[in-house]
């Protein structure tokens, strides 16, 4: 697999690391139901097959945080943007 | 048939024209008791204890492909019960008595080699956690011996002591472990499960999970509806996608884990030998290919292949261990995929589905687990209790914060 990493251009991933489902949205603690929320936040995982959109970090390359969205079921990378993208839109 | 030296003689005078399928091809029946969905290894000896320790007769393993293509198929046929938390020991330790009576139960040789599995170590701390591993294996009845350099080197002569970075300092060696035939565990639990009445149902993907006020009616398959009083999810890499038929999210991600098998070569490997540096295991076949394996990939996927810089990363580790593979030739590679639990750890409980149990997360360990795992999930759904030794593996631990993480990761299923 080859990521394309808007900053250095399409790299090997053994260049990034991986840390998973990027959808994950971390729960408000000062809710009421925040103790239930945050074990499924930490622990519970959609897990699908097929597109998967999920976070890389390029820990030998620019050491960005990336959004990289991937096909599970065929490995194929449809595309890649810096997490700070996100957080603008 | 009761396969015997006489079955085997008088086969071959026949012509070994004789020989008639080892279980039969059942079309499923509108309703069962239990239907076990997945008939990976824990799925067939799941139904055969069912049958044979708790009389449930009418039981069928509904499996999408066919008997042993899926990760039972697919291991590096490693069992050991080296583990250290008081959770896992006395399971994995039931699980290798079952394998030490395996054959003689189930009337097929599965070829259980207790030939040793040797951890090595390298460095002093190593050395601790090792110590401390085998005197927790100990305390628990399980044999653990710890060996010198010296005791090494007579075992295995090629390994590269001296390596400059990684010198081997020594060993936990577990006499008991070994590595057992995986295909013919299939193939046996499915036999003896056929022989006492399990329909065995291949070719019939599971499309739903059928509910009726919240208890389960029976599954959706490719072969229409089946009813059942309880279903039994054991479909090890795919557990998320079947328990989400039943609206379900597990602590779980699918991973994928690649195995290697060279070119047959003469008896050189005595036992099991894993790497303390790196990731990296390797024993010998009977036929003489060394199989060996290390690291996950480490990203989700559903693809049974993995990428090439994982390759290298195994065979680097071969190398720092034992520099003579690299002469050896490379014949296969292939992935399976797994359920990597968030804690490392299987689970074996009922859902909050009610007649619904689960059978998952299994990670890359669960080979060995297979009799205890049937043996267990049979327990549970027979009696609607857990079993003694697999009270840890609740479906509430990872919120509950009773998480049985072996090896002190954390909640990433790729570092397990
Ligand atoms: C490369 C590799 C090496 C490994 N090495 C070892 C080792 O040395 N030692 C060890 O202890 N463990 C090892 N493991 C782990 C071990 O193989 C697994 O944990 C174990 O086999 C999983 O249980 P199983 O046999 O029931 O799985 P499987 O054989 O995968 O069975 C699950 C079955 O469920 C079926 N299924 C899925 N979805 C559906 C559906 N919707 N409907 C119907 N059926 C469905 C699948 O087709 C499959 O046949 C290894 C795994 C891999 C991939
Ligand atoms: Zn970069």
């Amino acid at each position: 697999m080859r990521i394309p990493c808007p900053h250095c251009g399409s790299r090997g991933h053994e260049e990034f690391a991986y840390y998973g489902d990027a959808s994950l949205v971390r729960p408000d603690p000062a809710t009421a139901d925040a103790e239930q929320a945050f074990a499924e936040f930490v622990y519970l995982r959609d897990n699908p097959a097929g597109p998967h959109r999920e976070l890389w970090y390029h820990a030998q390359g620019c050491q960005s945080w990336l959004v990289v969205e991937r096909d599970t079921l065929t490995h194929e990378i449809r595309g890649a943007a810096d997490v700070r993208s996100r957080a603008s839109t | 048939m009761r396969y015997s030296i006489l079955s085997v003689l008088g086969h071959a005078l026949a012509g070994n024209r004789r020989w008639t399928p080892a279980w039969r091809d059942a079309a499923p029946q509108p309703h069962y008791d239990v239907v076990i969905v997945g008939g990976g290894g824990h799925g067939l000896a799941t139904a055969y204890y069912l049958a044979k320790v708790h009389g449930v007769r009418r039981v069928a393993v509904v499996e999408k492909g066919y008997i042993g293509g899926g990760n039972v198929g697919r291991n590096t046929t490693i069992i050991r019960s080296n583990y250290l938390l008081p959770g896992n020991i006395p399971f994995y330790e039931w699980s290798l008595k079952l394998w030490e009576g395996l054959e003689q139960d189930i009337n097929y040789n599965a070829m259980v080699s207790q030939r040793g599995v040797l951890n090595l170590y390298h460095s002093d701390a190593q050395r601790d956690a090792f110590v401390r591993r085998g005197n927790a294996m100990r305390l628990h009845g399980v044999d653990a011996e710890l060996l010198d350099v010296a005791a090494i080197r007579r075992l295995a002569p090629f390994l590269d002591f001296d390596n400059a970075r990684f010198p081997i300092r020594g060993g936990l060696l577990q006499r008991r472990g070994g590595t057992v035939r995986h295909d013919a565990v299939a193939w046996g639990y499915a036999r003896a499960a056929d022989r006492l009445g399990v329909d065995i149902v291949q070719n019939c993907e599971v499309t739903g999970i059928r509910c009726d006020h919240g208890r389960v009616a029976g599954v959706e398959t490719t072969r229409g509806f089946i009813g059942a009083g309880r279903v039994g999810l054991a479909c090890a890499g795919n557990s998320s996608r079947v328990a989400a038929m039943a609206g379900l999210r597990l602590p779980i991600e699918s991973h994928v884990l690649q195995a290697f098998v060279s070119e047959a070569l003469k008896p050189v490997i005595p036992c099991v030998i894993t790497f303390g540096a790196g990731h990296f295991y390797v024993s010998q076949s009977d036929k003489g290919g060394l199989v060996f394996g290390g690291d996950i990939d480490g990203y989700n996927s559903y693809a049974q292949r993995g990428n090439l810089p994982t390759v290298e990363d195994v065979c680097e580790g071969g190398m720092a261990l034992m520099p003579f593979i690299g002469r050896v030739r490379l014949l296969r590679s292939w992935g399976g995929i797994m359920d990597m639990s968030m804690d490392g750890s299987p689970i074996i409980d009922r859902t909050p589905v009610d007649g619904l149990y689960l059978n998952a997360g299994w990670c890359y360990g669960g080979f060995k687990a297979t009799p205890a795992s049937g043996w267990c999930f049979a327990h549970l759904l027979a009696r609607d209790e857990p079993h003694p030794v697999a009270t840890a593996y609740r479906l509430d631990r990872f919120a509950a914060g009773r998480l049985v993480d072996e090896k002190g990761q954390g909640p990433h299923p790729n570092r397990h």
